[in-house]
């Protein structure tokens, strides 16, 4: 949609230096310039969309939901990694303005980058609550107090846009590291109360590519736009990893992640 | 945590307040005074715990700096910076048992 | 359809001195001020364990001005140290229930402070009640 200077201030133009990579033509990324009108209430999606819309058709990226909740649209604006929909054109105006793909990722295309590698991690985590005791239909849902849910809420506001594995330093030294996503997906389970497994997610914790690839940047939880805190989700599983490593011979319900008395009662 | 706790005053005054006199008098840590230290099993304790604390604190941290600044390769320097620690652990350990009581 | 060929961009190798990462080096560099302190604190009970000559070295390496200036650079890494540690505390801990509430972070981080600041009082305080 071309900008309406009804919507507010005067039009204006912003350089966007965008980095294109098209694999059948370019052997390396290359940045190519826009110049861009757009008024103060217009996001950096929007910029790009007006660019495809009306300069370059072929630039390629991903967005859906334009509201900050797909996660879709990560992507590395003024090298930080930012959701290109609730960042404005305004606050890098006059430009450049450089957008590239989000960091730490391969380039498939232009701003898309390969996720696979993404889906596998939080697919291998046991992404389900896997109940301590099954209760049958009969015997009703599986209760659950206002605050056994803040001890775990915040991982589950995770979106998947991936902004943490671009400011996570240790991610982009070593791929395989599970990384802050799915570390805070993996503690959204571990510490829901009505899940029993912690034992089986406790195993992928343990080794070189799960918690203890963190040395404690705290980047991830700085550039989360949900608050989720994934640090505080890797760092305490460093904690727990060091404990279990240590008192496993005692048996492990000894410490675990919640005790009996505020497993199943509501 | 405990380089957290008391590494700041313990800095303060046996690096700055006891040798220069400002604060503390002069033979605040003399001869006399820190063997009668070093000699009691308490006194041995604590600063075998501070001194081992201290160094396996820094080496893990150093460790880790120089691993994300590619100083060398991850087991070389694992193996320098533990090797080293541990070194240091046992010239502790030997001088305290030196000083006997 | 064609071939993907994923781009894979290089690490920078200096993207610990880069902001936002140069505040997380210089934390992890105050490791050097803990350690270093060690080394002066072992090499005066190794002089201590030599006999009283050794250790009149020891103390008159502590009052020169090398010295002095060195004891200065680990005391403030000894402060960044205390005060980045009790920053980062929280998130090594899963969420705290007291009183029925989550504890904000900050308020852990406030209270590490507060025990670290009451640690160098009582310590000092103790030392000046000491001293011969």
């Amino acid at each position: 949609m071309p900008p309406d200077p009804a919507a507010g201030a005067a039009t204006r133009e912003i350089v966007i230096e965008v980095l294109r990579y098209r694999s059948e033509t370019d052997l390396k990324p290359l940045l190519q310039a826009f110049r861009v009108p757009f008024t103060d209430d217009m996001s950096v999606l929007q910029g790009l969309q007006y660019i495809k819309d009306h300069l370059d058709g072929s630039l390629s990226f991903r967005w859906s939901c334009r509201m900050a909740i797909c996660g879709s649209c990560g992507m590395m604006i003024g090298a930080q990694p930012k959701l290109a929909c609730m960042t404005f054109l305004r606050d890098y105006y006059p430009g450049p303005l450089t957008v590239e793909p989000l960091a730490h990722f391969p380039i498939e295309r232009d701003l898309v980058v390969t996720v696979g590698g993404f889906v596998k991690k939080i697919e291998s985590i046991y992404p389900y609550l896997i109940p301590k005791t099954q209760r049958s239909l009969d015997e009703g849902e599986y209760l659950q107090t206002p605050l056994q849910l803040a001890r775990y809420e915040t991982f589950s506001d995770c979106i998947n846009c991936m902004l943490c594995y671009a400011a996570c330093p240790q991610f982009g030294e070593n791929p395989d590291f599970i990384g802050p996503g799915a570390m805070a997906l993996l503690q959204r389970y571990n510490g829901d109360s009505r899940d029993g497994a912690q034992a089986m997610r406790m195993d992928l914790v343990h080794t070189d590519n799960g918690a203890w690839s963190c040395t404690a940047v705290g980047n991830c939880s700085e550039v989360c736009p949900k608050q989720v805190d994934p640090a505080n989700a890797v760092n305490q599983n460093k904690t727990k990893s060091a404990l279990d490593f240590f008192l496993r011979f005692l048996g492990r319900p000894l410490y675990w992640e919640h005790t009996a008395s505020d497993g199943d009662k509501p | 945590m405990l380089a957290a706790l008391i590494g700041p005053a313990l800095v303060l005054l046996t690096g700055l307040a006891a040798p220069t006199g400002i604060g503390l008098t002069n033979n605040f840590m003399s001869f006399a005074r820190a063997m009668a230290f070093a000699q009691h099993p308490l006194g041995k304790l604590i600063l075998f715990i501070v001194i081992v604390l201290f160094i396996w604190h820094g080496a893990e941290r150093i460790y880790l700096t120089l691993r994300d600044m590619h100083a060398g390769a991850k087991f070389s320097l694992m193996w320098i910076c533990y090797m080293t620690a541990g070194v240091l652990t046992l010239i502790t350990i030997g001088a305290l048992a030196t000083i006997g009581s | 359809m064609s071939r993907s060929r994923p781009y894979i961009r290089p690490v920078e190798t200096l993207w610990w001195a880069r902001s936002p990462y140069l505040a997380y080096t210089l934390r992890e560099a105050t490791g050097v001020a803990v350690l270093g302190y060690a080394l002066v604190l072992l090499a005066g009970v190794v002089c201590l364990a030599t006999g009283e000559r050794a250790y009149d070295v020891w103390l008159d390496f502590l009052k020169s001005p090398w010295s002095l200036s060195l004891h200065v650079l680990f005391l403030i890494g000894m402060i960044a140290h205390t005060w980045t540690w009790f920053r980062i505390l929280p998130k090594t801990m899963p969420r705290l229930v007291i009183g029925g509430r989550i504890l904000p972070q900050i308020r852990i981080t406030a209270g590490g402070v507060a025990v670290a600041a009451a640690s160098f009082i009582f310590i000092v305080f103790v030392a000046v009640w000491t001293q011969p």
